[in-house]
């Protein structure tokens, strides 16, 4: 596959070409040129960070990579495996960057709802998006931050305006081709009782090719809004994934937020849910499967801001040859936010001896009236357990495909999505490999 | 000729220590062989190295299947061949229901060759045979939906083997104490219901310390272990015999065997007190 020409380097001259190439309205122009300042100034983290001390980037070289060059010109992408016998009500996909196609269903289009190109409809729908771009996400919070938040293209925005309940699944998928940039931002805008589903998806165009993702998800929820999300990640071995992700959910509203991961060179993403309105409520489900020398770093903050709010998040990996996870989680607990329940486990399934995940709880809680509790675990297969199913005629890696399903069935039983269950399941039972 | 289970020999070491010393069994399809001895004798040592258990390592003798090299076997293969271990403490796998978990394990034992990833026996055809062997159990419905041995009772886990045993139809059954922790009624059952499983197609090896599970399946030999050894082989009057009397006669008798498990004993103790 040929390489995409993109002028490397994330550079002055690069940014103001690339600025002049989208002739967008000022405020988002000034925006960008702003997020372009601190990224200049700020230094790439390094391990002396405390949020990046489990996580080296030394090898990452920032300079093989650029601004989206040219539209790619081809073929179709890939399906996803998300979508697999799903009645879907509309899907945005983007490629390297790039608005690649958009269709939603007439019927919701009919009610006011947008999905589509981010790229296209801030054109179009531009007070819509500038009051909302960069609500929820700090822009300025990182060196990563502030390229994404000045050189982002693409991307998506789902709005659904008050009321509209969307009954049907949207799909996006975002694919990167080998040596490419996705600078994609998800916009997602629910009013006051909107509802929706929004599977994402992001995947490379080739196995084991090299990539960077340095990307935002914003998921704005309003008074008793509900929304389910989810996010798989499945890129080839050679991407690097830097992301910040962050939900406001407001009064009564209710998120279900699911993170796949499967892909990546190495990942590090901070995923927020801020639960800013009385009695809102956000359920978190990360399932991570890692192998080879993947390197996958979530840092969760559960924060809850108003009172009565409820969160649980449940993360679980499985982990194979010398990969390695790191989940740092934090509840915290403003003094306003009585009345909070709280939770958070992390569990963790070893499939070899060199593999190794971290897993660091946290709880800052400031009001007096709170349940908040959190737990985690670390096993591996157990060999007993492997005897006695291949007592029963299971050879030894349908025994630990089983063993490994099991572990996950935890939280699969929470995705209420079938086709999520069924893609993740298989796509971990794929990867499972022989064991003596 | 009728299928036989041949051990001839057996010599057992787990962590460098030997466990049989020398076991000799011949069980044919269609008998009942009672297997007793006191605890720490070996006789799940024996279950375990039947199935291959990788913790067992076989130092010595044989294991043939009409006369098939067993020793060579996987566990897997073992079970595909028609060897049923019902476990004295099995294991559980949380998260895989036990239906699905019992679907795999019927479909491989009845289709051998089955490769990784082929089908499985269709759903319907499966869900309908399991009503009825549960039935025909009295076991709750509600059973194939927990988790494999997951939050058992004692007595659940044994039903439960009891259950996959008749779900997979064995050529070669050993229920290592398959009546611990049942009540007298349910063992009375699961005597029964293995009579009704077993009938003459199965050769069974039953490790009990009680007479009831016999009950129903009278012993057409019963083999007494000592040390590691089977050092008297009788009928079903010498199950009766030990269960009445214990081991005194048989330690006084077999003055080697009695040595060795002393020695077995202390070593075990030794390795739980450190
Ligand atoms: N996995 C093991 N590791 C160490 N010692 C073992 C192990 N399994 C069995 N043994 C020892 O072997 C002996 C026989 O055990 P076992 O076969 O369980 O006896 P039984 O079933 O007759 O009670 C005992 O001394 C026991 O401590
Ligand atoms: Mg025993």
């Amino acid at each position: 596959m040929a390489e995409v020409t993109t002028s490397l380097g994330f550079n002055r001259e690069a940014f103001d070409a690339f600025l002049q190439s989208r002739g967008e309205p000022s405020w988002l122009r000034d925006q960008r040129c702003e997020a372009w300042a601190k990224f200049e100034e700020l230094p790439l983290p390094s391990q002396k960070d405390e949020e990046w001390s489990r996580t080296d980037i030394r090898l990452f070289r920032l300079d093989r990579f650029g601004f989206p060059a040219d539209r790619p010109a081809g073929a179709r992408l890939a399906d996803g495996l998300l979508t697999h016998r799903v009645e879907l009500g509309g899907q945005v996909t983007a490629w390297d960057s790039h608005p690649h196609s958009a269709r939603l269903n007439e019927k919701w289009a009919r009610r006011g709802v947008l999905f589509g190109s981010l790229d296209e409809l801030a054109a179009e729908h531009g007070d819509l998006v500038r009051s909302h771009l960069f609500r929820a996400v700090d822009a300025h919070y990182d060196k990563f931050a502030a390229l994404h938040a000045a050189a982002w293209s693409g991307g998506t925005l789902l709005y659904v305006p008050r009321g509209v309940v969307i009954d049907e699944p949207l799909h996006m998928l975002s694919v990167i081709s080998p040596g490419a940039a996705d600078l994609g931002h998800a916009l997602v805008i629910l009013e006051d009782g909107a509802e929706a589903t929004l599977l994402a998806e992001t995947a490379s165009l080739s196995e084991q090719s090299p990539g960077l993702h340095c990307g935002a998800v914003e998921l704005l929820l309003g008074p008793g809004a509900r929304m389910r999300y989810v996010n798989l990640q499945n890129w080839a071995t050679g991407v690097w994934h830097f992301a910040h992700q962050k939900a406001l959910v407001d009064r009564g509203a209710a998120l279900q937020w699911t993170i796949a991961a499967l892909g990546s060179r190495l990942a590090k993403v901070n995923q927020h849910v801020a639960l800013v309105g009385r009695g809102a409520g956000a359920q978190v489900n990360g399932v991570m499967f890692t192998e080879g020398k993947q390197h996958l770093s979530y840092h969760t903050l559960q924060h809850h801001e108003a009172p009565s709010c409820k969160s649980d998040l449940l993360y679980k990996s499985a982990l194979q040859d010398v990969s390695r996870t790191v989940w740092r989680g934090m509840i915290k607990v403003d003094p306003a936010a009585q009345k909070t329940d709280g939770y958070q486990r992390n569990d963790n399934l070893m499939l070899s001896d060199h593999a190794r995940s971290d897993s660091i709880p946290g709880l800052e809680i400031l009001a007096d009236d709170v349940r908040c509790t959190h737990g985690s675990t670390t096993g591996r297969v157990d060999d007993e357990q492997i005897f006695y199913a291949r007592c029963r005629g299971l050879t030894r890696k349908e025994a630990v495909r089983m063993v490994v399903a099991g572990f996950f069935q935890q939280v699969f039983d929470r995705i209420t999505i079938d086709s999520v269950r069924e893609a993740l399941g298989e796509a971990i039972g794929r990867r499972i490999r022989e064991y003596d | 000729m009728v299928e036989t289970l041949k051990i001839t020999d057996l010599h057992v070491a787990t962590e460098g220590k030997p466990i049989l010393r020398g076991v000799n069994l011949e069980i044919k399809r269609g008998e009942v062989h009672a297997l007793m001895g006191p605890n720490g004798s070996g006789k799940s040592t024996l279950g375990y190295a039947i199935m291959g258990h990788p913790s067992y390592e076989v130092t010595h003798g044989s294991i043939t299947l009409d006369g098939a090299d067993v020793l060579s076997m996987e566990p897997n293969e073992r079970a595909r061949a028609g060897i049923f271990l019902a476990f004295q403490r099995p294991m559980s796998i949380p998260g895989v229901k036990m239906a699905d978990f019992l679907r795999h394990a019927a479909t491989n034992v009845r289709r051998p060759n089955r490769k990784e990833g082929e089908e499985l026996i269709p759903m319907r055809e499966f869900r309908k045979e399991l009503n009825a062997k549960m039935d025909q159990l009295r076991m709750d419905k509600e059973f194939t939906r927990r988790y494999v041995n997951d939050g058992f009772s004692g007595g659940e886990m044994k039903r439960a083997e009891i259950l996959q045993l008749a779900m997979l139809r064995p050529k070669f059954a050993i229920l290592d104490e398959t009546d611990s922790g049942l009540d007298v009624d349910a063992v009375r059952l699961a005597s029964q219901s293995i009579a009704d499983i077993g009938g003459k197609a199965m050769g069974i090896l039953i490790i009990t310390h009680h007479e009831h599970l016999l009950e129903h399946n009278r012993p057409d030999f019963t083999h007494v272990m000592l040390g590691g050894r089977i050092v008297e082989t009788g009928g079903p009057e010498l199950a009766i015999e030990l269960h009445k009397q214990g081991y005194d006669r048989i330690r006084a008798a077999y003055p080697g065997a009695a040595a060795d498990e002393a020695a077995m004993k202390d070593q075990a103790e030794t390795v739980a007190s450190h």
